[in-house]
């Protein structure tokens, strides 16, 4: 086994039409992290997530996923897009949403392998919704659909998982549990979750990179009011108590 | 009722309506439930209204340039390939202008359709069946064609199942499994302009959106998956087809019409029944 990073940018900066999104950017993942990504919205975490997804080139500097470029080890990372993003009247079974995770291993005509099929399985199993596999992805409820796209990123058997806000619009408990699936999962791979809520997640990652134009990456024992203020630019008191410093969190971003 | 059946064994321009309205039925239910739950009948719109610049085209080399084995359906296939071309390429290069671009290519085929017909002596009548459809109309030329366009889709729109359900639920999740999704997009608008010109011949131009809609819309009530789709709605689109055909044949009325009234009232019914349903259920 080799040391090298998941993640690995290097002096990345990224503009749209010349207005300047990311600015020298340097960040290493390593195996096994659970990091968080956070700051404020137009900050320029969807820009990150796209570039470490390949989907944007930066315009200067390096980005490494697994050593070599987004695009060629794409197919190696499982990616869970923002919930808007899917359309949730759309008649499909919960099966079916995750077998599209094994778009890149099965053949390109007919339908999907026996091999397909197993790993969609076990997938569910992971998540706990092997029960619910032949039921519409319509019927279900938000904290079930977001743990099916996230199976269905477990289907493509990646070595790095990019969730995009897998709990917005999710009450606090359903997130809780969501963020222990994660948290588990960060045992045999590197989980990257691009969130909104810093106080709330520190409690299970291991580091917090926070982006706004600039990256600064904190473990999360430094994560203090003093920082929340510092990356989304609001004053706002600084409650050492842990409880109480999500609740003002929560408020000062929300404002 | 007695008189189609009996006629039915007779003539052979009655068989050909009914085997054409099953052959439309099929290609309608498999790529209908793309269009609609891609949410582009609009752009499927756009194309069959086009196909009525092809058409005139073809009738006009046909009749002024002795052009004899060139028939409308084959400027049809043509003009709705082009346009789905036209507008697959600019709606995943430039998004923000693909409905200016369906309005014109719209507006545009029916305008060209119309300047070749009024320039082909004679034939202005024909522009009644191309714009409403005369399913009694259909040649045995014609019929093969029809059927081999319908086996061209049903093959590709079934082969390529998981594909075409991936770029529909969720394209850039698909890009990023490494799918080939602008490809399979043209693909997708392609098959359905050769379905709208298999449509068109059953129910003409204006009426083809109805077709292509109206059925799967009632299946989506009872589906949980698009296979579950595509077969309640080519069962149904072949229910209406065929009860058009039959129903508009005694008292001569426009079978394309009747087609689409029937389909229609059907639509509603199963809105309204629901309504209820639903208004009781939660009360």
């Amino acid at each position: 086994m080799s040391t090298e990073p998941v993640i690995e940018l290097i002096e990345v900066s990224f503009s749209y039409d010349g207005v300047p999104v990311l600015e020298k950017v340097n960040l290493e993942v390593g195996k096994q992290d659970f990091v968080s990504i956070v700051g404020p919205n137009g900050g320029g975490k969807t820009t990150l997530l796209r570039l470490l997804l390949g989907l944007l080139r930066p315009s200067a500097g390096t980005v490494r996923i697994l050593g070599k470029s987004p695009a060629t080890t794409r197919h190696r990372i499982g990616y869970m897009p923002q919930h808007a993003h899917v359309d949730p009247q759309f008649p499909v079974n919960v099966m079916d949403v995750v077998l599209m995770g094994r778009l890149g291993h099965t053949g390109a005509f007919g339908p999907y392998r026996r091999a397909d099929r197993e790993a969609a399985l076990a997938a569910l199993e992971e998540m706990g919704m092997t029960a619910f596999r032949r039921r519409a992805f319509s019927a279900l409820s938000g904290g079930q659909r977001q743990r099916v796209l996230i199976a269905r990123a477990l289907a493509c058997e990646p070595e790095l998982l990019l969730l995009d806000e897998p709990t917005a619009s999710l009450d606090q408990a359903i997130e809780t549990e969501l963020y222990e699936h994660l948290y588990r999962l960060s045992d045999r791979l590197t989980v990257v979750v691009v969130c909104h809520d810093v106080g709330f997640v520190s409690k299970f990652v291991n580091r917090v990179v926070c982006v706004k134009r600039h990256v600064v990456v904190h473990p999360t024992s430094e994560v203090t009011g003093e920082v929340i203020s510092e990356i989304y630019g609001a004053p706002m008191k600084i409650v050492r108590h842990d409880h109480e410093t999500v609740e003002a969190f929560n408020k000062c971003i929300s404002s | 009722m007695y008189q189609f059946l009996t006629d039915l064994q007779q003539f052979s321009f009655l068989q050909h309506a009914l085997i054409t309205g099953i052959l439309a039925s099929v290609a309608c239910g498999i790529i209908g439930t793309y269009v609609v739950v891609r949410r582009i009948s609009y752009i499927a719109g756009g194309i069959a209204h086009s196909v009525l610049g092809g058409m005139g085209a073809a009738l006009y080399l046909n009749k002024v340039h002795g052009l004899t084995w060139l028939a409308p359906l084959h400027g049809a296939v043509a003009a709705a390939l082009a346009s789905a071309v036209i507008i697959g390429v600019v709606s995943l290069r430039a998004k923000q202008r693909e409905d200016t671009v369906i309005g014109a290519i719209w507006a545009i085929g029916m305008a060209v359709g119309i300047l070749f017909i009024a320039r082909t002596p004679g034939y202005t009548s024909d522009v009644m069946s191309y714009l409403f459809g005369n399913i009694l109309m259909v040649s045995a030329r014609d019929l093969w064609l029809i059927g081999g366009l319908d086996v061209a889709v049903v093959l590709l729109g079934t082969a390529f199942y998981k594909q075409f359900l991936a770029v529909c639920f969720d394209d850039e999740f698909a890009r990023l499994r490494g799918l080939k999704v602008e490809f399979y997009y043209l693909l997708l608008l392609c098959l359905t302009a050769l379905t709208v010109v298999v449509l068109v011949t059953v129910v003409g131009i204006v009426m083809v959106i109805a077709l292509l809609t109206l059925p799967i819309a009632i299946a989506g009530f009872f589906s949980r998956t698009l296979v579950q789709m595509m077969i309640v709605s080519t069962l149904l689109s072949i229910l209406f087809t065929t009860s058009g055909l039959v129903l508009s044949y005694g008292p001569d009325y426009p079978s394309g019409a009747t087609t689409i009234v029937l389909a229609g009232a059907a639509y509603l019914l199963v809105v309204l029944g629901r309504a209820i349903f639903d208004i009781r259920g939660h009360t």
